[in-house]
C-alpha cells in the first residue's frame, strides 16, 4: 500500500495503481472532472497511463455554482 | 453642470438595425447578460432564471470534488453545456498561482465536455476576503501567465483605470471591473472612474469589451451600466438571492435591454434648467417671460 493525499485528505491505496483506476475506486467516474498530482495538471487522456506514487498529493476538482 | 457626462462617453449606432451582437473572445452572443450560478435555492430556480433571462453564457466555480457524495447531482445536470457556454472562474484564489492552477483545471474540464467556452477563464484573484476586491499585483501577474499559456483572459478588476490599461496592455481579452463589491447590491457607485475606464480602453479599439462584473443589486443598476457604454453584465447574487430570483432574471433582461438600447439613442445633455416640451408661441396667457 502507498499513502497519498487526495484533496487534502491522507489515504493509503494499492501500489501501482493508474490514475484512471484510483478515480474508479474513489467512484469518481464523472467527465466533469479535473485532476492535478503535485500541481501539475494531468490531461485526460494521460489518465490511463499515470501511476500513481507513494507521496503524491492529488486535487481532483469539479464544477460547482459560482458568479 | 450643464453639459451631459453621461453623453461624453455615449458613442450613439444611429441608424444601427438588425442584431446588436456581443463578440467577445471568439463568441458571439445575442444576450449581453451573463450570469452566475452560485447562492441558488435549487437547481431548477437557476434553470428557470437562465430560460427567462435568455442568457447564452453563465459561469462557474471549480471546487474539490467531495469523496463521498451521495446526492449525485451535479449542475451539469442543470446547465447543458451544449446550449450554455461555460465560463470558469478562479473564485475563491487570493494568489497568482493557485489561480492559474484553478484556470488549468476549469480548462481541463471544459475541455473532457467539449464547451466552446474551453479556454477561457474568468480571473479572480482577491486582496481580502472582507471586501472581495481584487489584488491588482497579483491580478495582473496571473494574467501574464495565463495569456501566455494560450488562455483567453476575462479580469474582474477594481475600477481603477490605471489597473484596467495594465490588464488590457497585458493582453486580456477583457477588463470587467466591479461596479461595486460582489454581491453588495450597491450598484454603480463610481461612475466617473468606470467611464475613465471605457473611454481609456476603447480609445482606437471600439470593440474592445468591457464588462461590468459584480455589484448589481437591482434591473436600474444594469440598465445605467449599459447606458455608460459597458457591452454586457456580469450578475449574480441580485437575481439568486432576490425573493422571486426568476422574475427578477427577466428584469434583469429587460434592464440590460432598456440600458443598451439607450445607450445607442444617444442621450439628451443634461441641463441646469427647463426646456419646455410645448411651443412657446401662441399661448392664450398674458403672463410675460
Amino acid at each position: 500500500m502507498i499513502d497519498v493525499t487526495i484533496n487534502g485528505k491522507k489515504q493509503t491505496c494499492a501500489e501501482g495503481l493508474t490514475l484512471v483506476e484510483l478515480l474508479d475506486s474513489l467512484g469518481m467516474t464523472s467527465r466533469a472532472i479535473a485532476v492535478e498530482i503535485n500541481q501539475e495538471i494531468q490531461p485526460r487522456d494521460t489518465h490511463c497511463q499515470v501511476e500513481v506514487k507513494d507521496g503524491d498529493i492529488l486535487e481532483i476538482v469539479t464544477l460547482v455554482g459560482g458568479g | 453642470m450643464t453639459d451631459s457626462i453621461l453623453e461624453e462617453s455615449s458613442q450613439p449606432l444611429v441608424g444601427s438595425s438588425g442584431a446588436d451582437e456581443f463578440c467577445i473572445a471568439g463568441h458571439t452572443f445575442q444576450s449581453r447578460l451573463i450570469l452566475g450560478s452560485g447562492k441558488y435555492d435549487s437547481f431548477e430556480v437557476m434553470r428557470e432564471s437562465f430560460e427567462v433571462a435568455e442568457t447564452q453564457c453563465v459561469t462557474i466555480a471549480v471546487r474539490r470534488e467531495r469523496l463521498h457524495d451521495s446526492s449525485g447531482r451535479n449542475i451539469l445536470d442543470f446547465v447543458d453545456p451544449k446550449r450554455f457556454v461555460l465560463l470558469p472562474n478562479t473564485a475563491g484564489c487570493y494568489d497568482a498561482e493557485t489561480a492559474v492552477r484553478c484556470a488549468k483545471m476549469g480548462r481541463e474540464i471544459l475541455r473532457g465536455l467539449e464547451n466552446p467556452g474551453a479556454d477561457w477563464v474568468k480571473l479572480e484573484v482577491l486582496g481580502d476576503s472582507r471586501s472581495l476586491l481584487p489584488d491588482p499585483i497579483e491580478l495582473l501577474k496571473a494574467t501574464e501567465t495565463l495569456v501566455r499559456a494560450g488562455f483567453q483572459v476575462l479580469c474582474y478588476s477594481s475600477d481603477d483605470p490605471i489597473v484596467a490599461r495594465r490588464l488590457k496592455d497585458a493582453g486580456a481579452t477583457s477588463v470587467m471591473p466591479a461596479g461595486s463589491p460582489i454581491g453588495s447590491g450597491l450598484g454603480v457607485i463610481n461612475r466617473n472612474s468606470l467611464q475613465i475606464i471605457l473611454e481609456d480602453l476603447k480609445q482606437g479599439d471600439p470593440n474592445y469589451p468591457v464588462i461590468i462584473d459584480a455589484g448589481v443589486g437591482t434591473a436600474s443598476d444594469v440598465a445605467v451600466a449599459m447606458e455608460l457604454g459597458f457591452d454586457a453584465v456580469l450578475l449574480n447574487t441580485a437575481v439568486a438571492r432576490a425573493a422571486a430570483p426568476i422574475r427578477m432574471a427577466e428584469a434583469m433582461k429587460y434592464g440590460v435591454k432598456a440600458g443598451r438600447l439607450a445607450y445607442q439613442s444617444g442621450r439628451i445633455p443634461m441641463s441646469r434648467y427647463a426646456s419646455a416640451s410645448s411651443p412657446e408661441v401662441g399661448v392664450i396667457s398674458k403672463r410675460q417671460r
